[in-house]
């Protein structure tokens, strides 16, 4: 029972370092397929906030500007709105419910890499008229699901038709909280002078730097220090390395594990050295050396940690495969947490075994054979 | 009868205690092959040291032991334990059986330091067995069987590899009379076979069983009489 113990200690370690590095692994490589699936090549500029650092507004013609740096594939504007939303006309101006309404181009679909979960995105046919795309957040705080059934919404003091929903965007989390409508719209009907507030540009993805570099001046020659560069998938990454930061916390924690399970088996196999008095005695008049002695306790300390490091690691997998199939990651634990798993609990096994396995060579067995 | 197993020279032991304990105060007899002798004495008469230095499980202060031609002082550690591997056989009061294993695996186990095989240690082990009267008990674990029963399976263990000599300490110390009888009769009818053993006990009338009996008083040898008694 204690042995049984000691193991399920350096299994319960073993298992959670496998699992760590193996869920790390796995959302890693989640994470690289969903930068290859987003781009890493898209930028956005917007205008910088902030104490003496102007209107918030970029220059009318930006877009156009950016659109001749050669490396350049397509840009898009988005611009605010100064509107509110509402369900009805008859929700109280206050409760905007913290939505925004934003105008935007015809692209933005394709260059943010999004998609819809109910509806479609502005045609040619819809754009032009009080049509609304709500994103994912925004439609769960108008409380609407569906888009069958031609709802409207309250936007900017007339009756906005909701022809979409999109699902979340990885790029522009912000977006997800925002009433989306077309630029025709926003002139249109709420009188908006599409001033852009922030461009989503597309790059070649072998001239990223270059087009960083140069993106300031051209949007804003007079003023470049007005104008804020990002690259929206830094954010994910950045966030990735606070996982980093989590998974090293989880290392330590396995390591703790494993030294809570290595000080069991040592515990255990001392007082089995205390309780096996007599059959060490015994062997010794058997004709074991000291050292077949100490190999003996060596090897029952190995073989305790063996299975704790095996059972440990099929644990580990498992939990990485159960969790990374249920995340639908790829499971992917790498070898070396497997190998490094089996080896770790092996050198526990031999240094938790040394000392009771050299106290028991070093009983003499006159002394052992009394104690019976 | 005239090959030496076993010399006891001149042998003294004491331990460095406040005052000294001296278990054992120049000690002296041979044992011929083929022998059965008793070394009996009151407790605190030295027999138990003088069995741990006869097995070479512990060193004399002075003096020294010859066991099959090796003197016990000429030899390393390491060939004390291959000395008592090979040719000492050890029977003690307690049986000293590893209680999860098989009457035949901890008779095999007799061997386990010879470096034979596991196959073999398993067919000498039946064999001894079958000497001793357990030919139908091999697969019982030491917790199954009598006292009397358990005493045979270390005799089996000790006689297994067939060693020069036998040592036995106060075989029949935890078993009841008609066992003992049985016991004393067993070891016997080994000796009869050709083993050499020397039996330790307090009890002077098991000793007086054996034709030779070297009796122990305060470390010394108060005296090793050959009885003529009838086989």
């Amino acid at each position: 029972m204690r042995m049984a113990l000691s193991a399920l200690g350096i299994a319960i370690g073993i298992a959670a370092l496998v699992g760590v590095l193996g869920l790390s692994e796995s959302s890693k490589s989640d994470l690289l397929a969903t930068l290859d699936r987003l781009g890493t090549n898209l930028l956005t500029v917007e205008a910088a906030t902030g104490i003496g650092l102007g209107s918030g507004e970029l220059p009318a013609d930006a877009a156009l500007m950016i659109g001749r740096i050669g490396p350049v594939e397509s840009t898009v504007s988005i611009s605010a709105v100064d509107a509110s939303v509402y369900k009805n006309d008859l929700v109280p101006a206050g409760q905007t419910g913290g939505i925004t309404v934003q105008a935007a181009g015809q692209d933005l679909l394709d260059t943010l890499a999004g998609s819809l979960t109910e509806g479609d995105w502005f045609t040619g046919a819809t754009g032009p008229y009080p049509t609304v795309v709500l994103g994912s957040i925004a439609a769960e705080r108008l409380a609407i699901n569906a888009t069958d059934s031609q709802p409207q919404v309250w936007l900017g003091d007339q009756w906005f038709t909701v022809i979409g929903i999109l699902s979340q965007f990885d790029l522009a989390p912000d977006l997800d909280r925002a009433a989306l409508i077309t630029l025709t719209a926003a002139a249109e009907y709420l009188d908006h002078d599409n001033v852009p507030t922030r461009i989503l540009v597309r790059v070649d993805p072998d001239q990223v730097e270059g087009v960083v570099d140069v993106l300031a001046l051209t949007t804003n020659p007079e003023n470049p220090d007005e104008v804020q560069v990002a690259r929206p998938t830094d954010a994910l990454e950045a966030k990735e390395a606070a996982d980093d930061a989590l998974t090293s916390l989880f290392l330590g924690l396995g390591a703790v594990g494993l030294l809570v399970g290595g000080v069991g088996i040592a515990n255990v196999m001392v007082i089995s050295v205390l309780e096996r008095r007599s059959e060490i005695g015994l062997r010794r008049a058997l004709g074991a050396t000291r050292r077949h002695v100490a190999l003996q306790f060596l090897g029952e300390s190995l073989i305790l940690a063996t299975i704790g490091g095996v059972g440990g690691v099929i644990l580990g997998y498992g939990a990485t495969f159960a969790y990374a199939t249920y995340k639908g990651w790829g499971v992917l634990v790498p070898t070396s947490a497997l190998v490094g798993g089996i080896a770790a609990a092996l050198t526990i096994g031999v240094i938790a075994g040394l000392y009771p396995a050299i106290r028991a060579s070093k009983l003499s067995p006159t002394e052992a054979l009394r104690t019976a | 009868m005239s090959e030496l197993v076993l010399s006891v020279d001149n042998v003294a032991k004491s331990y460095p205690l406040t005052p000294p304990v001296h278990a054992l105060r120049g000690v002296t007899f041979d044992v011929e092959a083929g022998e059965l002798l008793s070394v009996v004495g009151p407790s605190g008469s030295g027999k138990s040291t003088l069995l741990h230095i006869m097995g070479t499980l512990d060193l004399p202060t002075s003096g020294d032991v010859q066991v099959a031609g090796h003197w016990a002082s000429d030899q390393s550690d390491k060939q004390l334990s291959a000395l008592r591997a090979r040719h000492i056989g050890f029977v003690f009061q307690q049986f000293h059986l590893l209680n999860g294993y098989s009457a035949l695996d901890n008779v095999a186990d007799g061997l386990l330091y010879t470096g034979m095989s596991s196959g073999d240690r398993r067919d000498l082990a039946l064999g001894s067995l079958e000497r001793v009267g357990l030919g139908h008990r091999l697969s019982h674990v030491a917790t199954e069987l009598s006292g009397g029963e358990r005493q045979r399976v270390a005799i089996a263990r000790a006689l297994i590899g067939s060693p020069s000599l036998i040592l036995a300490d106060e075989p029949t110390g935890n078993l009841d009379t008609k066992t003992s009888d049985s016991i004393v009769e067993l070891l016997e009818e080994l000796n009869a076979g050709g083993a050499t053993i020397v039996v330790i006990t307090h009890n002077r009338e098991i000793a007086a069983k054996f034709s030779r009996t070297i009796a122990l008083k305060d470390g010394f040898i108060e005296s090793d009489s050959t009885m003529a008694r009838a086989r």
